[in-house]
């Protein structure tokens, strides 16, 4: 049913992605899909990485981790942003009609009131994409 | 290429030679929620600078009487005592520019030897320019070259004491009215020139440079890595960037303030809209309206179209000033003021012994630490937009163009308007500052448009000014984060309409914009220091064009 999976990860907040990761694997394991990992950054130097260089090897080494031990085939992109934190949503959509993605499926925070003001990236890339989109909470 | 070994740190595009240091971005922040709001902020500087913008506001308003004159009195003993430090400093800014053009260092490519630029030259330029100088223009482009030729007229004049008591430039040029005209345009030009766009360009070089280069977090403190090491990661730093912050808010609020002012005189002249309290808060509201949607909207989504706008909507407004305008003579003036703005440039940047005091004090130093004041967050933002571009090229366009751009814009709007007055039109000279430039359109054809696109302009200005300063003061109270959550661009905002009411309603508009210019001391000799650091940095890069070029290694 699916071939390729967009996984959008923030490599600044690993620790939290494990839940996401977990079913990214075994619906890919169950589907035979490949796993597509997109980090998003900027170029200027963050927690991440110094520069888009060492961030796209970051992601790069991220990916290449979870293929080893779940044995999923994947892949890494990365993207650099001007200003992350407002269109890293439309990024994301815009990314996997590009990539070819046919499932998305990212992490996202329980929503609050919060997000009747600023939506979340989740809610956003659920609302705005034409693929089937999982949110792990 | 590079020296990935050494450092242990990927290097960016190309070769570079990034600095090595245990600081981690993000290490003193703290990632709260208050309320549903998730936060992100470095620790003691979001803090810190928030609660003295506070207080400072609170003191003015609870004790005007004593500390609006204490405020006026420091910037004014500051600008004269130390008039010949000021302008000591901006030329040092313009020399060390004028030298990376030419010398091999400016051939370091921000971002890496093979770094590509990030914007077009044309939403980069709009960009730079609508951060950096935007609303004087509207304003001292009319006025600014009748006084320095209505003073120039008015001859030397010295008081019982042997000071000089006139206002005029230089030796002044007593009824002569074709060297009154070059001398006013001169020192004019003088003041939106060379000076303070090296003033910008060294700021802005050095935050790229350490930041795309060194990748060090792209906040103020960085660009003193060279001098003070790791104590810039401690209270040395903080205090630097407090101060950073501290000169931008004050310096936006106080001038979002002013000019809800003059836009509500304009607003009157030309609809008899009343100047009120309530009026002028509303423009503050309305203004800090359409900057928060443009921040909201983001860099290329707001910002970034909201500078073009603005770029496209001057420009229809010079051309228009100089095809209905004396078209031949302002073509003419533009070039008989740049040779007078080079004839007299010497003079007038010439910091000591000057027999002008009221001229170079009052005018030239003062602008001096205006222009210093405003530039960490000019700087931080062009910095940020300026990814890609040689140090050549870099200084190339923000130094030589806009200053080009600003004596061409000066020669349409100042000296139509000086031939104006000297034929006759007393009504410019007599108009109070923020209606000059509607007086001078009301005498060309097709005024109500004009004047219309005056308006429109001089508030886009104001949120081009505005939004691109919420996002510099949010990266530097995140500690250099670029993405730092939504709701603090949307504080520091909403933050600065706020102490621009506050002020605007109690009084100390004034007061607290003395003391924003006052910081342009500190941040001078900061600035100083900043020249060092530039030229190690960049003598430490491997020199290197275009993309795919050999790149030689760097000596260490």
């Amino acid at each position: 049913m699916y071939q390729k999976m967009l996984v959008p990860v923030d490599l600044a907040h690993i620790e939290k992605l494990d839940k996401a990761v977990k079913t990214a694997t075994d619906l890919a394991a169950h589907y035979k899909a490949e796993i597509c990992f997109l980090a998003v950054g900027t170029n200027t130097p963050s927690e991440v990485a110094h520069n888009p260089k060492e961030f796209e090897q970051k992601i790069s080494v991220f990916a290449e981790d979870v293929s080893r031990k779940s044995g999923i085939a994947t892949s890494a992109v990365a993207e650099i942003a001007h200003d992350p934190a407002v269109d890293l949503g439309k990024i994301l959509v815009s990314k996997a009609d590009e990539l070819g993605a046919d499932v998305i499926v990212m992490a996202s925070h329980v929503p609050s009131v919060a997000d009747h003001i600023f939506s979340s990236h989740g809610g956003y890339v659920a609302s705005h994409s034409d693929h089937s989109v999982f949110l792990v909470r | 290429m590079g020296s990935e070994a050494d450092t242990g740190i990927e290097s960016p595009d190309g070769a570079a030679n990034p600095i090595d240091t245990d600081y981690e971005i993000g290490q003193d922040n703290i990632q709260t929620e208050i309320g549903p709001f998730g936060l992100d902020v470095h620790n003691p500087v979001f803090l810190v600078s928030g609660l003295a913008i506070v207080a400072f506001v609170f003191l003015t308003l609870a004790f005007q009487s004593s500390v609006g004159p204490m405020f006026n009195d420091l910037r004014g003993w500051l600008t004269s005592t130390f008039d010949w430090f000021f302008l000591s400093a901006a030329n040092v800014f313009v020399i060390l520019c004028l030298f990376l053009i030419v010398s091999p260092l400016g051939r370091v490519r921000l971002g890496g030897a093979d770094a590509v630029p990030d914007y077009s030259y044309s939403g980069w330029f709009a960009m730079l320019f609508a951060a950096g100088m935007g609303i004087g223009l509207m304003f001292y482009g009319v006025s600014e070259p009748i006084s320095h030729f209505t003073s120039s007229m008015g001859g030397v004049a010295v008081g019982d004491d042997g000071l000089r008591t006139d206002w005029a430039p230089l030796g002044a040029a007593a009824g002569d009215p074709d060297a009154a005209f070059d001398l006013g345009m001169a020192a004019t030009i003088f003041h939106w020139g060379l000076h303070p766009w090296a003033i910008y360009a060294t700021v802005a070089l050095a935050l790229a440079l350490f930041s795309f280069n060194k990748g060090l977090p792209l906040t103020m403190r960085s660009v003193f890595y060279p001098i003070f090491g790791e104590r810039v990661w401690g209270w040395t730093g903080h205090v630097i960037d407090i101060l950073a912050v501290f000169a931008t808010l004050f310096g936006l609020a106080t001038s979002l303030g002013f000019g809800a002012e003059q836009a509500n005189a304009g607003l009157d002249f030309l609809f008899g809209i009343p100047v009120t309290d309530g009026s002028k808060v509303f423009l503050i509201i309305a203004i800090t309206g359409v900057a928060l949607i443009s921040v909201l909207a983001g860099l290329d989504a707001g910002v970034k179209r909201l500078s073009e706008i603005n770029m496209v909507l001057a420009a229809l407004l010079l051309v228009f000033v100089v095809l209905v305008g004396p078209t031949m003579e302002i073509i003419k003036g533009f070039f008989t003021s740049l040779v007078a703005y080079v004839e007299y440039l010497p003079a007038l940047s010439n910091p000591v012994g000057r027999t002008d005091a009221n001229f170079s004090q009052g005018w030239t130093s003062f602008y001096w630490a205006w222009w210093i004041s405003w530039s960490p967050f000019v700087g931080m933002f062009i910095a940020r937009v300026s990814r890609g571009r040689t140090v050549r090229e870099f200084i190339t366009c923000v130094l030589i163009i806009p200053s080009l751009v600003c004596v061409f814009w000066m020669t349409a709007f100042g000296g139509t308007a000086v031939h104006m007055v000297s034929e006759g039109v007393t009504a410019i000279a007599e108009a109070g500052l923020p209606i000059k430039l509607f007086t001078m359109l009301e005498q060309l054809p097709m005024h109500a448009i004009t004047s219309f696109l005056g308006i429109v302009l001089v508030i886009v200005f104001f949120v081009t000014s505005s939004d691109s300063g919420s996002l510099v003061i949010d990266t530097i109270t995140a500690g250099g984060k670029v993405d730092a959550p939504v709701p603090q661009r949307v504080f520091w905002c909403t933050f600065e309409g706020l102490v621009a009411i506050a002020l605007l309603l109690g009084g100390g508009l004034g007061s607290l914009q003395a003391m924003a210019v006052s910081t342009g001391f500190p941040f001078a000799i900061v600035l100083l220091l900043a020249c060092y650091s530039i030229i190690q940095g960049l003598r430490s890069e491997p020199h290197a064009v275009g993309p795919k070029s050999e790149a030689t290694p760097s000596e260490d």
